[in-house]
């Protein structure tokens, strides 16, 4: 027991450092996310803040008014919960379907769903920002439906695999209490697939939120930035990079993620869990 | 019940569907069908067969990039699995305090974009750099490789760490005190009943690594961008490259045809890689 113990303690000081390191890189860019821009160079990054260097909220100020972080926020938020949403009810809907049906036009669509799992997004990019402009699916709105179409294979493919555990006898039994399949759906399957709901949400939200090349060669980008290519811009283009400014920018990005997470961690967890079980 | 089901398509399957047919299976066969043609625009196209693939394989820049991505991706998918799973046989110790905590942070990293990480990690990097007299990264080959092996660790190993975790609760306990009684020490419990048990985690593991390896895109553009001088250049960022950054009539359709061999590359090693560890899985 007495080596057990010790074990156990040197595991935790190791650990401890560990995490330092791992926390250390988002600490330095808020803490130089405070200083003004001429005290930001190579050699003092490494500088805590001090009375001379501080800037106070400057650099949040012109990465707020100047740069477009707010719309850019906005954006990036109305196109994250609407392609979320529209692929949590029309996946699990379709996935419902492609089991309890199983025709032959049910498992073709099921295998095409699995393969566009693997497929790179490089195969398909410059044909899909053609299509999208055709379509007119290049706003920040109309965008949301090639999230569904390309978010499909992921969120069909666990809910299927969910569909499958279920019992068909609930469903028969409300069919025949005269449930229509509308109902029996909303009423009877979907309560049951709340913990998937989840799941599927939390990955879908992870990837759309994050997402760069989509966005960036769909939408028009003089009018519509979403947060990465906002980030993006600080370097392409410019030349010069206002250091400042740009840190207070990613502090702005991370803050509200490492909060979402911290307040639902055990969710976030089990759900890239679920994902990964069943992918 | 799928009878009655059955006449519902319109509002079941409809919506995805259609959705699918536009953002994933039109494209796809356009994408396939223009890596045979020479195209500035999709509505212009001239048939010219396999000569796309020909100056695809004869491209250079292509070939290194290969070999780049897939010393990074034999390099990245090793790291992260050991280091993984170290921790996370660590994390899943009796009476080890802080266990949660050291999870929360150990993840966190993978909720934070690509191109974020990229930027984060670059001015760390380059500021290392810098204070010992070396290069700074976008002139250096080999500091952009560790840089991105090592932005790629720090974003994987919380990730992979976390299903590790899943896959070593679900072991039964009997295990494992049997093989205690029967006087295994820890080295012989986790060769002969812990990772034998694993197997299926650790397919899943290989196959997220090698995968997100090969396709690695964001961290690559906002870390290096392929400098200097296309040597840090990754498979899916010279494919972008040969797309948007090249002039003249003939990249478009060589980037599709660059396209259509790294799908291939990226579906074919999914498959061989499951299958290959699939085989080595136990029943529990």
């Amino acid at each position: 027991m007495g080596r057990e113990k010790l074990t156990n303690r040197i595991i935790s000081i190791f650990f401890a450092v560990l995490s330092l390191a791992w926390i250390y890189p988002m600490v330095m860019i808020c803490i130089n996310s405070f200083k003004q821009e001429s005290a930001i160079n190579t050699s003092s990054v490494f500088d805590l803040v001090t009375g001379d260097t501080f800037a106070g909220v400057a650099n949040y100020i012109t990465a707020l008014t100047k740069q477009g972080f707010a719309s850019a926020f906005g954006y990036s938020l109305v196109i994250t919960v609407t392609s979320v949403v529209l692929i949590l009810v029309c996946c699990s809907m379709c996935a419902w379907y492609v089991v309890r049906v199983n025709n032959r036009f049910c498992k073709v669509l099921y295998l095409l769903f699995v393969f566009s799992m693997v497929v790179p997004f490089q195969m398909l990019m410059f044909t899909l920002s053609n299509l999208a402009d055709t379509l007119g699916l290049n706003t920040p709105f109309n965008i949301c439906f090639i999230y569904l179409g390309f978010g499909a294979g992921l969120a069909v493919f666990m809910f299927s695999g969910f569909v499958k555990t279920i019992p068909t006898e609930i469903e028969e039994a409300a069919m025949i209490d005269g449930c229509s399949p509308v109902q029996t759906f909303f009423h009877v399957v979907l309560p049951i697939m709340k913990p998937t709901y989840i799941s599927v949400g939390i990955l879908e939200t992870m990837w759309v939120w994050n997402d760069y090349l989509l966005p960036y060669l769909v939408l028009d980008t003089t009018k519509y930035k979403t947060i990465p290519i906002l980030i993006q811009y600080f370097r392409g283009g410019y030349g010069s990079v206002e250091l400042g400014p740009m840190m207070a920018c990613i502090m702005m990005v991370i803050i509200p993620i490492v909060v979402v997470y911290l307040i639902c961690q055990r969710y976030i967890i089990n759900g890239v869990v679920a994902g990964a079980v069943k992918g | 019940m799928s009878k009655v089901l059955k006449k519902w398509w319109p509002l079941f399957v409809l919506p995805t569907a259609l959705s699918f047919v536009f953002g994933f299976v039109i494209p796809f066969v356009q994408g396939t069908y223009l890596s045979f043609c020479q195209f500035k625009v999709i509505s212009d196209t001239t048939f010219v067969g396999l000569r796309n693939y020909v100056d695809a394989l004869s491209d250079s820049q292509f070939m290194s990039s290969f070999g780049f991505t897939a010393l990074f991706a034999v390099t990245v998918t090793v790291l992260v699995n050991v280091f993984a799973l170290a921790i996370a046989l660590a994390l899943t110790r009796n009476r080890l305090r802080g266990t949660n905590a050291y999870r929360t942070v150990f993840f966190m990293p993978n909720l934070i974009g690509g191109i974020v990480l990229g930027y984060i990690w670059q001015i760390l990097i380059n500021c290392v750099l810098s204070n010992v007299g070396a290069d700074l990264l976008a002139l250096n080959t080999v500091a952009g490789y560790w840089g991105l092996v090592l932005l790629t660790l720090w974003q994987q190993v919380g990730y992979m760490m976390i299903i590790y975790i899943a896959g070593l609760q679900s072991i039964p306990t009997d295990y494992i005190e049997a093989a205690k009684v029967d006087g295994a020490n820890a080295w012989k419990t986790l060769w002969k009943v812990k990772i034998p048990n694993l197997m299926p985690t650790i397919t899943i593991c290989l196959f997220l690594t090698i995968t997100n390896a090969f396709k690695l895109f964001d961290q690559n553009l906002a870390l290096t961008g392929g400098d200097p001088n296309h040597s840090t250049e990754m498979l899916a960022l010279n494919i972008y490259n040969t797309f948007y950054s090249r002039v003249g009539a003939k990249w478009m359709g060589i980037g599709q045809a660059k396209a259509v061999i790294f799908c291939i590359l990226v579906v074919a090693i999914s498959l061989i890689q499951l299958r290959a560890t699939k085989s080595k899985e136990v029943q529990q």
